[in-house]
């Protein structure tokens, strides 16, 4: 029986989205893309009854969340390994997803939790002088962690250049001008291609976050509470 | 040349007694018959920043594992690691979508609940929007991550979460449903299956073993 592609549910401007939308193209996986919005598609609860975004949609299974998704791919399509066979090794890439970090329109406290979360994850790394964060190959760690510095970037206006080693902005300028994987992602996700090319004047929609970005919904609250 | 083996040392459990990512951690430790040595970090007193701790987990969070030389700070992927070099018993099954669903869980309880209710950001809403307004809003993001998690394991829960063995999205919800039952008062008769394997979490001596009041450092009873 002829399997169908999977089918990704996401939307642009999702970081978690975005990670998933990196594992696959790495590893060259024909997936159908459909963009949603939990909170105003009456029928993605059908589709997806906890209605997170990400989800991913593989013959008759549902699976959300960007960690459970990335290590569902990882398990069903084992080209392009991202996690290392090393327990040691992979702890670390596993440890470096864990940014905590909230995008959000209480710019300084994200800026704060990003500068914490980034300042981590340069330590963590010291020492790893390579091409990507732990390799010269793409890992898990780096699939996350491209998402998050494109949106300090874009969003949130974090210098990058407080960084001391800027592995984390060098690894982002590497893989958005040289890698084709990464290129074949800006195909998919062209306003994503233009925050990054170009300033962002866009007003934030916060409406559309998966559970890893619902955080954004109390910073907001509170911005608006405290005013 | 075959060399002497030095006996292997203990892994160092970074941990605080009522903090829910090392209670997964020390119930993942005992499932898996670890011994381990336990270091407190007292994270009211700020501990968590003395830079000999900030060694071990720049992020400043507890847990942190100590293993001879490898040193991995955040519960999820001291869980995973503990996973690999201690296979036994396993926490992940081998079915594709059965483990999948489990590491989905506990990305739910440990991305999308948690850290919604943790004393950083409670202290700032209280403090930014009002006193008592941390409440209301703790159990709101529960509901939210209990309801989908319900949801979830209904048609497959048996005596456990995901099955009549314990897995890693027990090893994430007892701290989870512990912590809602006793710090924010979360009324689980809406969350029946849930509530059922609260029950049996607090049975099983690993679980047991591995609660706040039991760790070395938890203040003596008054």
């Amino acid at each position: 029986m002829a399997k169908g592609k999977p089918i990704l549910y996401g939307a642009w401007i999702s970081s978690c989205s975005h990670r998933v939308r990196i594992a696959l193209n790495l590893k060259g996986v024909d997936y159908e893309y459909k963009a949603v919005n939990p909170r105003t598609d009456p029928d993605y609860e059908k589709i997806n009854p906890i209605k997170y975004i990400p989800a991913l949609v593989d013959d008759d299974f549902v699976v959300s969340d960007s960690l459970a998704i990335i290590l569902y791919l990882e398990d069903k399509y084992p080209q392009h390994p991202l996690l290392p066979k090393d327990p040691k090794k992979k702890a670390l890439d596993l440890q470096g997803h864990e940014g905590k970090l909230s995008p959000d329109e209480s710019i300084q406290l994200v800026q704060r939790y990003i500068d914490k979360g980034f300042r981590a994850i340069e330590k963590l790394l010291d020492g790893c002088d390579t091409k990507y964060s732990m390799g010269d190959e793409v890992h898990l760690g780096d699939v996350f962690l491209a998402p998050q510095i494109h949106a300090a970037i874009n969003r949130f206006k974090v210098d990058m250049h407080s960084f001391s080693c800027r592995k984390s902005t060098q690894f982002w300028h590497a893989s958005m001008t040289r890698t084709w994987r990464f290129r074949h992602f800006k195909l998919h996700c062209p306003r994503i291609s233009q925050m990054h090319l170009q300033p962002n004047n866009q007003k934030l929609d916060t409406s559309i976050y998966s559970s890893e970005c619902v955080i954004s919904a109390i910073m907001r609250m509170v911005v608006i509470a405290s005013c | 040349m075959a060399e002497p083996c030095a006996p292997a040392s203990r892994p160092i459990l970074y941990s605080y007694w009522r903090s829910s990512c090392s209670h997964r951690v020390r119930i993942a430790l005992n499932l898996k018959g670890v011994d381990y040595e336990y270091k407190a970090v007292n994270l009211l007193k700020g501990e968590q920043s003395d830079p000999e701790f900030m060694k071990i987990n720049p992020m400043k969070f507890v847990p942190a594992l100590v293993d001879d030389d490898a040193v991995i700070g955040d519960s999820y992927a001291i869980a995973l690691y503990l996973e690999d070099k201690y296979p036994e018993p396993p926490l992940l099954p081998k079915d594709l979508k059965m483990k999948a669903l489990n590491i989905q869980i506990a990305s739910i309880v440990c991305s999308g609940i948690q850290p919604l209710h943790n004393l950083t950001l409670l202290r700032y809403i209280e403090q930014k929007v009002g006193t008592g307004e941390s409440v209301p809003w703790v159990q709101q993001q529960i509901d939210k991550g209990f309801t989908a998690v319900e949801n979830m394991i209904k048609g497959c829960a048996g005596k456990y979460a995901t099955g009549d063995e314990v897995q890693l999205a027990d090893v994430f919800l007892a701290p989870q449903i512990f912590g809602a039952v006793t710090r924010f008062q979360i009324d689980m008769s809406n969350y029946p299956t849930l509530a059922r394997v609260h029950d049996e979490y607090m049975r099983h001596p690993a679980f047991q073993a591995a609660l706040p009041d039991r760790q070395p450092d938890a203040p003596s009873s008054a």
